[in-house]
C-alpha cells in the first residue's frame, strides 16, 4: 500500500463521517432517537410510577421479601395488606433506600434506578415516607417541622442563610389549613397527640411535594373522625400523587377503595399472594386461609 | 392566604444580635472583658479592693478557653446529639500547633543555649523532623491551629458519619481516637517533646510572654474569641441549619426521607467544633505555659462533656456557665480539699443527670424550670395559709 492510497483512504473517511455528522444534526441525532428524559427527572410515560421486579431480601437466610414484582401505576392508590411478617415495611425500605436488596430492580418512573441512590436522594427525587411510628421533630413546633419539609435547596450553606419566602409560607398556611394543625402551629410537635402526629407527619410529606408517597399505617392510634378525614385526604389526593397505602384497619381500606375499580394487593411470605379489588380479593380462598379467615 | 397563620414566626428573625437584652448582654461583656479587667489588673493599686491579682486573670483566661470548648461540645452534643467524648485531642492539636511556635520563639535562650528547642538537643538531633518546617512563621501556625484539628475532624467525622457510626458506637471511638493521638504524642520520636510537651515559653512574635501586659493582651484576646464564637453559635443555632441539626438529634430517619444528607450536616458540625476547641487549646497554651500529651486523656475530654452537661446542653450560655462553675469549683477544691475533688466532680454529674436535665440554666430558665416551679409552690403555700 502506498500512502498516497492511505492517505485517499483517511480522506474519504473523513468525509464519510462529516457528512454522517451533518446528516445527524438535521435529524436530531443519536441523542433524540432514544427520546430519553434528562437524567434525575420523572419519566412516566409508560404510566408507571413504580415498578420493582424480582426484589428479594433476606435477613440471615429468611426471606423478608421472595422475587417480588408490583407496579404502581401514575396516579394510583393502591392498598396493601398482609399478614404481619409478610414483608410489608421491607418492601417500603427497599423503595427508600434503607435497605439493600440482594437481588432484583427497582425502578421510579422508567428511568430512575432506586437501587443507585441513597435515602436522601430518593426523597429528592420525589418519594415521600411515612413510617409506621409517627415520625416527627419533637423539639421543633409544628410550624418549624412544616419549614424543614419544605422543598427548597439541600445544602448546609443555603440552610445557613436560608429566609422564608412569602409564597413558602403561604405554602405552609395552607398545609396547616389542611391538616387541621393550625392553632397548634406554634406548639411543640412532641406535645401533640398521637393522631395529631400522624397529621403533621403526613404534612410533611406533601409540602415536600412528592410524586410517590408511602404511608405506613398511617391511620394507626387515630379516632374514627380523624381516620374518615384521612380517607378523605388520600382520596382527594389520587390523580396528582400516586398513594400506596399499608394498612391493618379493614374498614380504612373499605373506605379508600369503595366506590372503584381500585387495586388491593395481599402480600405474603415476601410475595404477591394477590391483586385485584377488594371484594374478590376478599373472597380468594387462600387469601382467607392466610389472612382474613383467621 | 397569609392571615390563614396567627404568627408568622419564619418571617425575618430576630433583630441584629438577638434583640435589645442580647445585644445589652454582650455588650456588657464585651466590656467586662476588654475595659473592667483589664483596669482592675493593670491600673487599680494592688492595696485596693477592686484590684483583680494576677493570678484571677489566669484563672479566668484559662476557664475561658474551656469555655469556648464546652461551647463546641455543646453545638455538637446539645444540639446535634451526637457525644464526642474525644474532644480533648482538638483541643490539644491546636495547642500544640501554638506551642511549636512558641517552643521556637525561645531561640537559643533554652537551657543548652543553642538554638533549637531543649528537648531536640537532649534527643541529639541536628535539624528539625519535617513537620517543624513551618514552625518559625506565626501565620504559618496559626494556620495549622485550625487545619490540624480541622482536617483530622473532617477525616475521622467522615468515614464515622458515612458507616453511620452513631451513639454509644461514636462516643467510644471518639475516646479511641484521642487515647491513640496521645500515645503518639507520647513517644520522643514523634517530635513533639514526648510526655514533658513543650514548656518553658519566653516570647511570642518577639515580645516577652510573662509581661502583665502580655497576659492581660491574651486575656482580652482569648475573652473577645468566646464572645464571637458565641455569637457563631447563636447565628447558627436561630438559622434553619441550627433546627436541621436538632432534627437530626430528634429523629434522623425523618430528615434523611426528607431529602437532606445527614452526612453533610454531621460533617460540617462537628469539624467546626473541632476547630473551636482547636483555637481554644491555642489561646490555653500561652496563658497557662505548657502543653503536654494529658491535655489528650480520656478524662481531660470527658470533662469537657461533663462542663457542657452541668450548665445545661442545648442552650448556649449553659456550656459557659458550666465551664465557670465546674472549673471554679475545681481550682477552689484542690486547694482546700484536694482528694476530695474528683467525688465531688462525680456527684456533680451524677446529680445533673438525674436532676437537672436541662443543667444550671434549666434551674433559672423557663416556666418549667426548678426555680419557677419551687416560686409557684411557695405562692400557692402562701396563698392557702391566707
Amino acid at each position: 500500500m502506498t500512502p498516497d492510497l492511505m492517505r485517499a483512504g483517511a480522506d474519504a473517511r473523513r468525509a464519510a463521517a462529516e457528512r454522517a455528522a451533518a446528516a445527524a444534526g438535521r435529524s436530531g441525532g443519536r441523542q433524540a432517537s432514544w427520546s430519553r428524559v434528562a437524567t434525575g427527572e420523572l419519566d412516566l410515560a409508560h404510566g408507571t410510577i413504580l415498578y420493582l421486579d424480582d426484589i428479594t431480601v433476606s435477613f440471615d437466610g429468611f426471606k423478608a421479601l421472595d422475587r417480588l414484582t408490583l407496579a404502581i401505576g401514575a396516579g394510583e392508590l393502591r392498598c396493601i395488606i398482609g399478614p404481619n411478617g409478610a414483608g410489608k415495611t421491607t418492601m417500603m425500605d427497599v423503595i427508600t433506600g434503607k435497605t439493600r436488596p440482594d437481588a432484583g430492580r427497582a425502578f421510579f418512573g422508567s428511568t430512575i434506578d432506586l437501587l443507585r441512590l441513597r435515602e436522601n436522594e430518593i426523597a429528592e427525587a420525589g418519594i415521600g415516607r411515612k413510617f409506621q411510628k409517627p415520625t416527627v421533630f419533637e423539639h421543633l413546633t409544628v410550624f418549624e417541622n412544616l419549614e424543614l419539609a419544605l422543598k427548597s435547596e439541600r445544602s448546609v450553606r443555603a440552610s445557613l442563610f436560608f429566609r422564608l419566602a412569602p409564597e413558602q409560607l403561604d405554602r405552609i398556611g395552607e398545609t396547616l389549613a389542611l391538616i387541621h394543625l393550625k392553632e397548634q402551629a406554634q406548639k411543640k410537635a412532641g406535645l401533640l397527640s398521637h393522631g395529631q402526629k400522624q397529621w403533621l407527619e403526613i404534612g410533611m410529606l406533601l409540602i415536600q411535594d412528592p410524586r410517590l408517597l408511602l404511608l405506613d399505617e398511617p391511620v394507626a392510634g387515630m379516632t374514627d373522625e380523624e381516620t374518615e378525614r384521612t380517607a378523605e385526604l388520600f382520596l382527594s389526593l389520587e390523580g396528582s400523587h400516586s398513594l400506596v397505602v399499608v394498612e391493618h384497619d379493614m374498614k380504612f381500606i373499605q373506605a379508600l377503595t369503595h366506590g372503584r375499580s381500585r387495586k388491593v394487593t395481599v402480600l405474603h411470605e415476601g410475595r404477591v399472594l394477590a391483586e385485584g379489588p377488594l371484594a374478590e380479593v376478599q373472597g380468594n380462598e387462600q387469601v382467607v386461609e392466610v389472612y382474613l379467615g383467621r | 392566604m397569609s392571615a390563614v397563620l396567627p404568627l408568622p414566626a419564619g418571617a425575618p428573625r430576630g433583630p441584629f444580635l438577638g434583640g435589645m437584652r442580647g445585644r445589652v448582654g454582650v455588650t456588657v461583656a464585651l466590656a467586662v472583658v476588654a475595659v473592667v479587667v483589664p483596669v482592675a489588673n493593670l491600673l487599680v493599686p494592688a492595696g485596693s479592693v477592686f484590684h483583680l491579682s494576677d493570678y484571677a486573670v489566669q484563672l479566668v483566661g484559662k476557664i475561658m478557653c474551656y469555655a469556648i470548648c464546652a461551647l463546641a461540645m455543646d453545638l455538637i452534643w446539645g444540639y446535634t446529639g451526637i457525644l464526642s467524648l474525644g474532644h480533648g485531642v482538638f483541643f490539644a492539636l491546636g495547642g500544640y500547633a501554638m506551642g511549636m511556635y512558641l517552643m521556637r520563639q525561645i531561640g537559643a535562650d533554652g537551657q543548652y543555649r543553642l538554638p533549637m528547642p531543649d528537648f531536640m538537643v537532649f534527643l541529639n538531633w541536628k535539624e528539625f523532623p519535617w513537620h517543624w518546617a513551618l514552625s518559625d512563621s506565626f501565620v504559618a501556625q496559626m494556620a495549622l491551629v485550625v487545619l490540624a484539628p480541622g482536617l483530622l475532624a473532617f477525616v475521622f467525622g467522615y468515614f464515622a458519619f458515612r458507616s453511620r457510626i452513631k451513639g454509644v458506637y461514636f462516643s467510644i471511638i471518639t475516646q479511641a481516637m484521642t487515647y491513640a493521638t496521645m500515645l503518639l504524642f507520647f513517644r520522643n520520636e514523634t517530635g513533639f517533646g514526648g510526655n514533658n510537651g513543650f514548656t518553658d515559653f519566653k516570647r511570642i512574635l518577639g515580645v516577652p510572654i510573662a509581661t502583665p501586659t502580655m497576659r492581660m493582651l491574651l486575656f482580652v484576646v482569648t475573652g473577645c474569641t468566646l464572645i464571637a464564637f458565641f455569637l457563631l453559635a447563636r447565628a447558627i443555632v436561630e438559622s434553619k441549619l441550627g433546627r436541621i441539626l436538632m432534627a437530626i438529634r430528634d429523629a434522623e430517619s425523618r430528615v434523611m426521607f426528607t431529602g437532606y444528607d445527614p452526612l453533610r450536616y454531621k460533617l460540617a458540625i462537628w469539624t467546626l467544633s473541632a476547630v473551636m476547641c482547636g483555637i481554644a487549646g491555642a489561646l490555653y497554651v500561652p496563658q497557662v505555659g505548657i502543653i503536654n500529651p494529658s491535655e489528650m486523656t480520656p478524662a481531660a475530654s470527658i470533662e469537657i462533656a461533663i462542663w457542657t452537661a452541668v450548665g445545661g446542653r442545648a442552650t448556649l450560655v449553659g456550656p459557659i456557665v458550666g465551664a465557670f462553675f465546674v472549673n471554679g469549683a475545681k481550682s477552689w477544691f484542690t486547694q482546700a480539699l484536694p482528694e476530695a475533688w474528683l467525688y465531688v466532680l462525680g456527684a456533680m454529674f451524677i446529680a445533673v443527670t438525674l436532676f437537672l436535665p436541662q443543667g444550671i440554666v434549666g434551674l433559672v430558665r423557663g416556666s418549667d424550670g426548678v426555680l419557677a416551679r419551687l416560686l409557684r409552690a411557695t405562692r400557692r403555700e402562701a396563698g392557702s395559709a391566707r
